[in-house]
C-alpha cells in the first residue's frame, strides 16, 4: 500500500489517514524525547523544564551556561577524558581480534563452528549486569578491579560481537572466484588479502569499528562495577549525576552525545550505501 | 591503514599518561557539599604545604567496603585514605581491611597538650577509625504548606500523623532509623526499641507502622533527593543529612525548617586501607595527622553544618566562611537540638542488617 | 587417482581441507582465548561463588570436624570436644582476622551470629586451658544456642546449595528445604515481577513497532530510508541520554506535567506520578527497546512480496481478511526475532529500573547490583545472576532455532 488507489473506498481513505496519522505519533514517540533535551540544554535557568522566558522565545530564558560548566567543571572534564582514553583502546582490541577472527569464521571449513559461534557472540547476550558482576569478582582475584586495562578488556569483549557480526555480514557476500583469480595472477595469499578481501571488508570492520566504539563510549553497567574513580566516564558521570544533584549540565552533555550519535548514524548510512554500491559492481 | 595509526597514537598516548602518577594521592569521599567542604579545609591546605602531592578525589565512599574489599583480595589496593562512617569502619577493622591507628603517636594532640584518645573521647569506636564529624540524620519540612494550618511539626510522631500533617513525605529506602522511629511512635519506650527490634515480631510492627504512612512516602537512596525534593515542593517533609538540610535552608534559602526530634547521631571519619606500602602508609599518615588535628576540624564547619568530632574543636567552631553566619546552633549536638536523640546502633544492625533489610525490602516491593 | 605431486587425490584433498581447518582455527584463536580469558572465565568464576563455602572449612577446621558427632536433634549443646576445638580454631583466626569474615558468612544464614562471634574474638585470648564449654557459654549466650550450632554444622562443608536456596526464597532449617515465611519471601516475587514487566515491555514493543515496521516496509525506498533514521537515531543514542530525557519529561515538575497544567487539564496541586513506579520504567524502556522490535520486524517484512496481499484482494478478500490470513502468518518469524531479542535485553536491565523505577519498578538486577555493592553477600548476588543467566539462554536457545544467531543484523 505504497500509495492510495484512486478506487478506494470512504472507509479506506479514513482507515489510510488513521494510520498514517498513528504511525506519525509513534515516530515522535520515538524522537521527541531525544529532541526535547537539546533545547532545554540552553535554558538560563537551573530547571529541568521549559521557563516563561524560554516558552515565550525571550534570548534571555536562554545561555550557553551549562555547556561553561561541562567544559569547565573538572568532573565533567575527567569523565570525557576517561571516556576517550578507554573507548578507542578497548575498540582498536575488538576491531582487530574480531576481523581475523571473522575471517577465520566465514571459510568454508571451521571445525566446532556452533560452539565458537556461541562463545564469541555471548558477550552480547547475557545481560549486563551479569557480565558486570562475573567481571568484577574475577577481574578482583586477578587484579585488575579498578584499573584503567581492566575497564578496556572488559570493554573490548563486550565489542567484539558487533565486529564479528558487521565483518562476517560483508564476507558472506564476498565473491571467492576474485581470491582464486588474483591468486590465477600470481599473488601470494597476503598479497591477496591486501589487495582483494581488505578493500571489500573495510566497510564492514569500520561500522564494526563504530559499534564496539559506541559499545564501550555508552557503557555504563560494567564500568560502574569494575572502574575507580580514574575511570569514571562520561555516562557514569551522567548515572551519578542522575542520582544525585540533577542538574541541567546533564542535559548539555547529553545534547553533545546526540550530535556525536548523528555523526556516527550517517557515518555508517554512507559506509552501507558504499558497500551495497561496491558489492553490486562484483561480476557474479 | 590510516586508521590503525590513529588508533596507535592513541593507545601508546593512552599508555605514557597511565606511567605518570609519582606522588599521587587517591582519597576517597562521598561526593557533593561534603567532598567541597574537606576540599577547603583538609585538602588545599595541605597541598599548600606539600607542594608534589596531588590528591585524587574519588567519591566511592558508599561502595567503600565492597571495593576494599575487592582490591584486597587482588593484592592491589589502589586507595590511600577513605572516608567512611562508623559501621562500614568496623566491618572494614574486622575483615582486617583497614590498618589499626595509634592515637599517642599517630594523631595530633589538642592544642592544650590533651592526647587525641581524649580529646576524641568515646567516639572512637574502632581502632581503625579517626572520627572526623559526627552527623545527624533527622528531618526538614516546608513551612509554607497551606493544608497544616499554620501548624508545625516538632515532634517526629508528626512524620507519622496524616491527618495533622498531609503531603508526601521521603524516607531513606532502608530500615536503618526508619524502624527505631516507626517503633518509638508506636509507643515502644527509646531503651527498649533494640530489644523490640530483635524479635520477628517486633519488625513486622515496625513495618505496620511504616505501612500506615506508605501510601505517601517516596523513598530516596541519595542524600540530595530529599533537599532536592523539598525545594521543589514535591514533598512536604523527609529525612535526610543534616548538613544537606543546611544548604538548602541556609545556602539557597528555601522555606525549609528542621525537625530535629529524635534526629539519629552517627559518625564519619577516615580509615587508611591495610597493606599499603611504606611510602604510601607514611604519606596517608601525614595526611590523617594534619587532616585531623583540632583546627582542621573546626575549619571544615566553616563550609558545612557538621560537628567536628574533637572536644577541643568545639569552641573554635565560628561563622560559616561564605554566608557569615554563626554554625554553633546549626550542629546536631548543640543543646537545643539535641533535647531527644538515638545513636546509631553499630552491634545490632552489625547483625541484624541483612536480615531486617530483606524484610523491609520484601514488604517495599509488595 | 593421483594428484599432480604424485599423492593419491584423496590423501591430497583431506590435507588440504586439513591444512584449511586449521588456518581458520588459527585465524580465529586470538579472539577465542581473549574472550574466554575476558568474558567467559569470569562467568564460571561467578558460577563458583554461588556455590563455594570454603571459608567456614578452612577458618574452622577443627570445629567442623569435632561437630561431625554432634546431632542436632538431640536438643542438647554440643560436648567440651567440640568448644575445645572452637577454641583452637578462634585463637587461630582471631590472630589472622578471619573469624569475622567467617561470622558475616554465618551471619547471612542465622543472624546474631556476627556479634557473637566478633564479641567472642575479643574474649578468647583470655581463655583458660580446659573447660572451654563453661567458659563460652559464660562468654555468651548464643554458644548455648541449638540454632547457631546447627547453622555451623549445616555449613561446614566446602560447597553450599544455601545461596542458591535463599535465591528462590527457601532455606535449609535441618529438616529439608522449605520456603521461608511470607513476609520474608523476596526473590521469586522480583523473578516475578521483572519476567512480568519484560513481557509487557515486549508487548507494547510489538505493538507500537508493528505498524511502523510495516509502514517502513511498504513505502518507498527513499522515504523510508528517511523516515528509517527517526528509527536509527535513538538506537544510536546513549541509554543514559534517553533515559534522563524521561527524567526530564516524566518528573513532577517535567515537561508532561507543566504542559498538562498549563493547558489546565491538571490541576497544580495533582500533578501526575509517572515516574519511581512501573508505569515509568514501562515508558522509558519500551522507548529504548522499540528500535530492537523495529529492525528484526522490518527486515523480515522487507522479504514479504506485495502482491500476494494483492492477489488475496482481488480473490475478494476484504483488507483486513488479506492482512489476517495472508500478510500477517508471513510476518510472524519477524514477531519472533523481534520479541525474544526485546525480551532477553529487557529481563537484564539495570540502569533504566535503578533511574526510573522507584520501589515498585525495580528489577531482579537491581537486587544483584545490590548484594554485590551494598549488603556484600556476594555468594547471593552471584546465585541470582546464574538464575537470571540461565533463563536468558533457554531464550537464547530458542532466538538461535527460530532465528539463527548468524542472522542477526545490525542497522
Amino acid at each position: 500500500m505504497a500509495g492510495l488507489p484512486p478506487y478506494a473506498s470512504t472507509g479506506q481513505r479514513v482507515w489510510y489517514y488513521t494510520f498514517r496519522f498513528i504511525c506519525a505519533l509513534l515516530f515522535l514517540f520515538l524522537i521527541i524525547p531525544i529532541l526535547v533535551i537539546i533545547p532545554l540544554s540552553f535554558n538560563a535557568e537551573d530547571f529541568f523544564t521549559f521557563t516563561k522566558k524560554m516558552l515565550a522565545l525571550d534570548p534571555e530564558g536562554y545561555s550557553l551556561k551549562h555547556y561553561r560548566d561541562f567544559l569547565t567543571n573538572t568532573d565533567w572534564q575527567n569523565a570525557l577524558y576517561n571516556s576517550v582514553r578507554i573507548a578507542p583502546m578497548a575498540t582498536l582490541l575488538s576491531v582487530s581480534f574480531g576481523t581475523l577472527a571473522a575471517i577465520g569464521l566465514s571459510q568454508s571449513h571451521v571445525p566446532f563452528r556452533g560452539v565458537i559461534m556461541a562463545i564469541l557472540i555471548s558477550p552480547m547476550i547475557v545481560p549486563l549486569i551479569i557480565s558486570a558482576a562475573g567481571m568484577y569478582f574475577f577481574y578482583s582475584r586477578i587484579g585488575l578491579q579498578g584499573t584503567y586495562w581492566g575497564v578496556v578488556l572488559a570493554h573490548a569483549a563486550l565489542g567484539t560481537p558487533f565486529v564479528i557480526i558487521t565483518v562476517t555480514a560483508t564476507l558472506v557476500g564476498f565473491d571467492k572466484s576474485l581470491v582464486r583469480a588474483a591468486a590465477n595472477l600470481g599473488a601470494d595469499p597476503v598479497r591477496t588479502f591486501f589487495k582483494v578481501q581488505m578493500p571489500l571488508i573495510v566497510p564492514g570492520v569500520i561500522s564494526g569499528a563504530l559499534f564496539a566504539f559506541i559499545t564501550s563510549f555508552d557503557e555504563v553497567v560494567v564500568v560502574l562495577f569494575l572502574g575507580s574513580a580514574s575511570q569514571k566516564t562520561l555516562p557514569w558521570q551522567m548515572f551519578t549525576g542522575l542520582r544525585e544533584q540533577i542538574s541541567p549540565t546533564i542535559l548539555a552533555v547529553a545534547t553533545i552525545l546526540v550530535t556525536i550519535s548523528i555523526l556516527l548514524l550517517t557515518t555508517l548510512e554512507y559506509l552501507r550505501r558504499r558497500s551495497e554500491r561496491l558489492r553490486g559492481m562484483t561480476p557474479q | 591503514m590510516k586508521l590503525t595509526k590513529l588508533f596507535l597514537g592513541a593507545a601508546t598516548a593512552a599508555l605514557c599518561v597511565s606511567a605518570v602518577q609519582a606522588q599521587e594521592m587517591t582519597i576517597v569521599s562521598w561526593g557533593g557539599a561534603y567532598s567541597k567542604s574537606q576540599l577547603r579545609a583538609y585538602h588545599e591546605p595541605y597541598m599548600a604545604k606539600n607542594a608534589g602531592v596531588s590528591i585524587i578525589n574519588d567519591e566511592s565512599a558508599a561502595e567503600a567496603v565492597a571495593k576494599l574489599r575487592a582490591m584486597a583480595e587482588a593484592g592491589n589496593t589502589t586507595w590511600d585514605v577513605v572516608d567512611v562512617v562508623a559501621s562500614d569502619a568496623i566491618r572494614l577493622c574486622d575483615e582486617g581491611l583497614a590498618m589499626e591507628i595509634d592515637p599517642e603517636t599517630q594523631l595530633a594532640p589538642a592544642p592544650d597538650g590533651t592526647s587525641a584518645a581524649d580529646d576524641f573521647g568515646d567516639l572512637m569506636v574502632s581502632e581503625c577509625f579517626i572520627p572526623q564529624i559526627v552527623y545527624s540524620t533527622t528531618f526538614g519540612y516546608r513551612s509554607d504548606v497551606a493544608e497544616w494550618g499554620g501548624k508545625e511539626p516538632d515532634d517526629i510522631c508528626d512524620v507519622f500523623d496524616l491527618e495533622a500533617f498531609p503531603g508526601k513525605r521521603s524516607l531513606e529506602k532502608r530500615p536503618i532509623n526508619n524502624v527505631e522511629w516507626a517503633l518509638l511512635c508506636d509507643g515502644v519506650a527509646p531503651d527498649d526499641v533494640y530489644s523490640v527490634l530483635e524479635t520477628p515480631e517486633g519488625v513486622d510492627r515496625a513495618l505496620a507502622k511504616l505501612g500506615t504512612i506508605r501510601d505517601s512516602v517516596i523513598w530516596w537512596s541519595a542524600g540530595a533527593e530529599t533537599p532536592q525534593r523539598l525545594a521543589d515542593g514535591e514533598i512536604v517533609m523527609g529525612s535526610t543529612y543534616n548538613g544537606r538540610l543546611f544548604s538548602v535552608i541556609e545556602e539557597q534559602k528555601q522555606p525549609v525548617k528542621m525537625l530535629w526530634d529524635w534526629q539519629v547521631f552517627d559518625l564519619d571519619g577516615w580509615i587508611i586501607p591495610a597493606g599499603l606500602s611504606d611510602e604510601r602508609k607514611a604519606r596517608a599518615l601525614d595526611y590523617i595527622y594534619f587532616a585531623t588535628d583540632t583546627q582542621r576540624l573546626a575549619d571544615q564547619a566553616k563550609y558545612i553544618s557538621y560537628g567536628p568530632a574533637r572536644a577541643s574543636s568545639a569552641p573554635l567552631v565560628g561563622k560559616h566562611a561564605d554566608l557569615g553566619i554563626d554554625m554553633a546552633p546549626h550542629m546536631p549536638t548543640d543543646p537545643d537540638n539535641a533535647k531527644n536523640t538515638l545513636l546509631y546502633n553499630y552491634e545490632f544492625w552489625a547483625d541484624y542488617r541483612d536480615d531486617i533489610d530483606a524484610k523491609f525490602q520484601a514488604w517495599l516491593a509488595k | 587417482m593421483l594428484a599432480a605431486d604424485g599423492t593419491p587425490l584423496k590423501a591430497s584433498l583431506a590435507r588440504a581441507l586439513r591444512r584449511q581447518k586449521l588456518r581458520a582455527l588459527m585465524l580465529i584463536a586470538p579472539l577465542l582465548l581473549f574472550v574466554v580469558l575476558t568474558f567467559i572465565a569470569p562467568i564460571v568464576d561467578m558460577l563458583w561463588r554461588s556455590i563455594e563455602n570454603q571459608l567456614v572449612p578452612e577458618t574452622l577446621p577443627r570445629t567442623v570436624e569435632a561437630l561431625k558427632d554432634w546431632n542436632p536433634k538431640s536438643g542438647e549443646v554440643p560436648g567440651e570436644a567440640v568448644f575445645a576445638a572452637l577454641a583452637a580454631d578462634l585463637q587461630i583466626a582471631v590472630k589472622a582476622k578471619t573469624h569475622t569474615r567467617v561470622a558475616s558468612r554465618l551471619n547471612y544464614e542465622q543472624p546474631g551470629i556476627a556479634s557473637l562471634f566478633r564479641q567472642s574474638g575479643r574474649k578468647v585470648k583470655r581463655l583458660e586451658e580446659g573447660n572451654y564449654r563453661e567458659q563460652f557459654l559464660d562468654m555468651h549466650d548464643g554458644w548455648g544456642s541449638i540454632a547457631v550450632w546447627s547453622t555451623i554444622k549445616r555449613f561446614s562443608g566446602d560447597y553450599t546449595a544455601g545461596y542458591f536456596l535463599n535465591a528462590v526464597d527457601m532455606e535449609n532449617t535441618g529438616d529439608g528445604a522449605q520456603f521461608k515465611s511470607e513476609d520474608q519471601q523476596i526473590y521469586l516475587f522480583l523473578f516475578g515481577r521483572t519476567f512480568l514487566l519484560s513481557v509487557t515491555i515486549t508487548f507494547t514493543c510489538l505493538l507500537l513497532g508493528y505498524p511502523l515496521a510495516w509502514l517502513l516496509a511498504t513505502l518507498p525506498v527513499r522515504t523510508s530510508n528517511l523516515l528509517m533514521i527517526l528509527v536509527l537515531l535513538p538506537f544510536w543514542t546513549s541509554l543514559l541520554v534517553r533515559t534522563s530525557a524521561w527524567i526530564v519529561l516524566l518528573q513532577q515538575e517535567g515537561v508532561i506535567n507543566d504542559t498538562l497544567v498549563t493547558i489546565g487539564i491538571l490541576d497544580d496541586n495533582n500533578r501526575l506520578q509517572m515516574m519511581f513506579n512501573q508505569t515509568g520504567t514501562i515508558i522509558a524502556m519500551t522507548h529504548i527497546l522499540l528500535p530492537f522490535m523495529i529492525l528484526p520486524l522490518y527486515s523480515v517484512m522487507k522479504t514479504i512480496p506485495p502482491s500476494y496481499v494483492r492477489a488475496a484482494k482481488s480473490l475478494g478478500a476484504t483488507d483486513w481478511t488479506a492482512f489476517w490470513r495472508v500478510y500477517f502468518p508471513q510476518s510472524v518469524p519477524g514477531i519472533g526475532a523481534g520479541a525474544i531479542l526485546v525480551f532477553i535485553v529487557a529481563i537484564g536491565y539495570y540502569i533504566t529500573p535503578e533511574l526510573v523505577g522507584g520501589t515498585d519498578g525495580i528489577f531482579i538486577s537491581n537486587r544483584i547490583a545490590y548484594h554485590i555493592s551494598s549488603s556484600l553477600n556476594w555468594g547471593l548476588g552471584a546465585a541470582l545472576g546464574v538464575i537470571l543467566l540461565g533463563v536468558v539462554l533457554i531464550f537464547y536457545w530458542t532466538y538461535d532455532k527460530i532465528v539463527g544467531i548468524d542472522n542477526v543484523k545490525l542497522g
